[in-house]
């Protein structure tokens, strides 16, 4: 019985929401008196993952095939599967991204395994039973689900949980292969474009958000300038992203990107249902809005009443004062 | 082409969420259900794939009879043909071994259905199908041609996006901006009622998940207001109180 933790890895490094993925795979391991190895897999330098031992990962499972550089689903499992049954693994612990999730899925099929994805607590282990908490209906409730199967998958989501570090700790990085084919990349991309902007939406800590009330895309500035100062990534409302005010991607709610960061400033964004449910398991959540019976206020910690064309000025006086 | 599309059943966007007092299960009392909103991306881009192309749709529901109008809904919209599998769907695994039977034995080309739905936040079944009929799932996509037998998906990842030239048959959720979502027109709804809907028994009734309960997040606090002429003050306070910057 082991415990095996998914990392993903971008630019020579590991991603922050699998520094994540690591920290809970090691108390998991802890919780059921065993170690906890990573599995690391795309574009990263091995000394990137000796750090994984301040997540209190021991041992690195690294597969070098250049073609995994790209997310490619089938691949990304095989060598996942046979990590797992190298290890002898009953727990893999992935994070909760688009990628986390399409390798979950796949996952629990070939290892006829319980799957939870979207999960924010650490597993209450009860004997026999594994039971963990996740987000469902949109951010606006929480289930406890338990997974019945001897092997279990869990996808963690992302900013949901403390994560602690061990300063100084490091792993040992093995080489790992597995003997992938040319079957497995069928669906390889031909072409990847990377977004615009220096801060990913899903990793920001800080998102600054613009709405309707903005008035058109020669506002926008204003929020960009705002996230620049403030290291923050930018997103949107969903009719400024149809409008075309803004790119698809920058779109969070319901049905676009959910977003758990420590700070979310919505500016001249009403707080509609659909879009409050993707943002309002944010920490702390900021909203700027001309009108004080503006529903958002009600999921905000803190508000400002008045002109988003007024109020961001000062805010980026104030925050470039910091 | 043969395209499937696999739709779910989810209370209406704007619906508070409530639980029985045990916590066990939803509260549907009043609760308007409607078409998961990322399964009609998937359902508009399959019927605009067939006027284009030509082919049939078939829309897939996991669900009991309570689902119904959603599927007319379906074919309303411009699908030609449903099959709904009878049995209240507990869990992704369940949901997703009904999709990859009913699909085997179709013998599709495309398999669509959204990247999530909206009540379960699964974003799991099209990974299981895909593995289950042992073709590629791409997911989430954001566009999707056909030319032949290969199809060209846009699939998001986190920093951007990539370009997939697939062979059919495959799998693939759908996310905006796929297609525009459609309303049904009148002749739209009256050809609805004459369209097939076959009702079909389970395969197996494997779960491999079970909800022991459901709770609300806690009420906030609530909200510091600061007045406009000092919104500075606002960054202070997300420094020193808040310590989020
Ligand atoms: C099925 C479905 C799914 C949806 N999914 C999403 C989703 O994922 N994400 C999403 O965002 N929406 C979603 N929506 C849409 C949602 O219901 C709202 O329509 C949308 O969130 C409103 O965007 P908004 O607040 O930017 O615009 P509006 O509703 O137009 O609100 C603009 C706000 O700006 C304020 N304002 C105006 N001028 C100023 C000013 N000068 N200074 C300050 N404030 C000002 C106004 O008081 C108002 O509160 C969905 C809807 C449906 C039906």
């Amino acid at each position: 019985m082991s415990v095996l933790v998914v990392i993903e890895c971008a630019n020579g490094e590991v991603k922050k929401s699998s520094l994540e993925a690591a920290s809970y795979g090691s108390k998991v391991a802890a919780d059921l008196g065993t170690t906890a190895t990573a599995v690391a897999i795309g574009d990263v330098q091995p000394d990137a993952l000796k750090g994984l031992g301040e997540q209190g990962i021991t041992k690195v499972l690294l597969d070098n095939d250049k073609r995994l550089h790209d997310f490619v689903g089938a691949a990304y499992v095989k060598v996942i599967a046979k990590a797992a049954e190298q290890e002898n693994s009953s727990v893999i612990v992935l994070s909760n991204s688009n990628i986390g999730a399409a390798i979950g899925s796949r996952l629990a099929v070939k290892l006829i395994a319980s799957l939870a994805t979207n999960v924010v607590s650490l597993p209450q282990i009860n004997g026999s039973t594994f039971t963990v908490r996740r987000g469902v209906f949109s951010g606006k409730a929480f289930s406890e689900v338990e997974l019945t199967s001897d092997k279990k998958i869990i996808a963690v989501k992302k900013n949901a949980l403390e994560f602690d570090t061990t300063a100084g700790a490091t792993a040992t990085v093995e080489n790992f292969s597995a003997d992938l084919s040319d079957a497995d990349f069928v669906a390889a991309p031909k072409e990847t474009i990377k977004q615009s902007g220096d801060i990913l939406l899903t990793e920001a800590e800080v998102v600054v958000s613009g709405g309707r009330g903005l008035k058109g895309p020669e506002n926008w500035h204003l929020i960009e300038e705002l996230a620049k100062t403030l290291g923050a990534a930018t997103a949107c409302s969903k009719p400024v992203a149809d409008v075309g005010w803004r790119p698809h991607h920058e779109h969070v709610g319901q049905t676009g990107i959910t977003v758990s960061p420590n700070l979310y400033i919505a500016v001249g964004i009403s707080g509609a249902i659909q879009h409050l449910a993707g943002v309002n398991s944010s920490k702390v959540i900021v909203v700027i809005n001309k009108d004080p019976e503006a529903p958002f206020f009600k999921a905000a910690d803190y508000g400002i009443v008045g002109d988003a064309l007024e109020i961001v000025p000062k805010l980026i006086e104030a925050a470039k004062a910091l | 082409m043969k395209i499937l599309v696999c739709i779910s059943n989810v209370p209406d966007t704007t619906t508070k969420i409530t639980f029985t007092p045990d916590g066990k299960s939803f509260n549907t009392a009043g609760v308007q259900f409607v078409i998961n909103p990322y399964d009609e991306y998937a359902l508009t881009r399959a019927i605009e794939l067939k006027e284009a192309q030509g082919g049939t749709v078939t829309v897939l529901n996991v669900g009991e009879a309570d689902t119904e109008p959603n599927i007319r809904k379906a074919l309303a919209i411009g699908a030609d043909d449903a099959i709904r599998v009878n049995i209240k769907p507990t869990d992704a695994f369940l949901v997703a071994q009904q999709i990859a039977h009913y699909a085997k034995e179709g013998g599709y080309d495309l398999i669509l259905m959204g990247r999530e739905s909206i009540d379960y936040n699964g974003f799991q079944v099209h990974g299981m199908v895909g593995e289950l009929m042992g073709i590629p799932t791409i997911a989430p996509a954001m566009k999707l041609d056909v030319n032949g037998s290969t199809a060209t998906l846009e699939r998001e990842i986190e920093g951007g996006k990539e370009i997939i030239e697939v062979a059919l048959p495959l799998v693939a959720s759908a996310q905006q901006p796929m297609s525009e979502p459609r309303i049904p027109n009148m002749r739209g709804i009256m050809t609805a009622r004459t369209k097939p809907l076959q009702v079909v028994e389970p395969v197996g009734q494997e779960a491999k998940t079970s909800v022991q309960k459901y709770e609300l997040p806690p009420a906030k606090s609530g909200v510091k207001m600061i007045p406009a002429e000092n919104a500075g003050e606002l960054i202070k306070l997300l420094r020193n109180e808040a310590k989020v910057l």
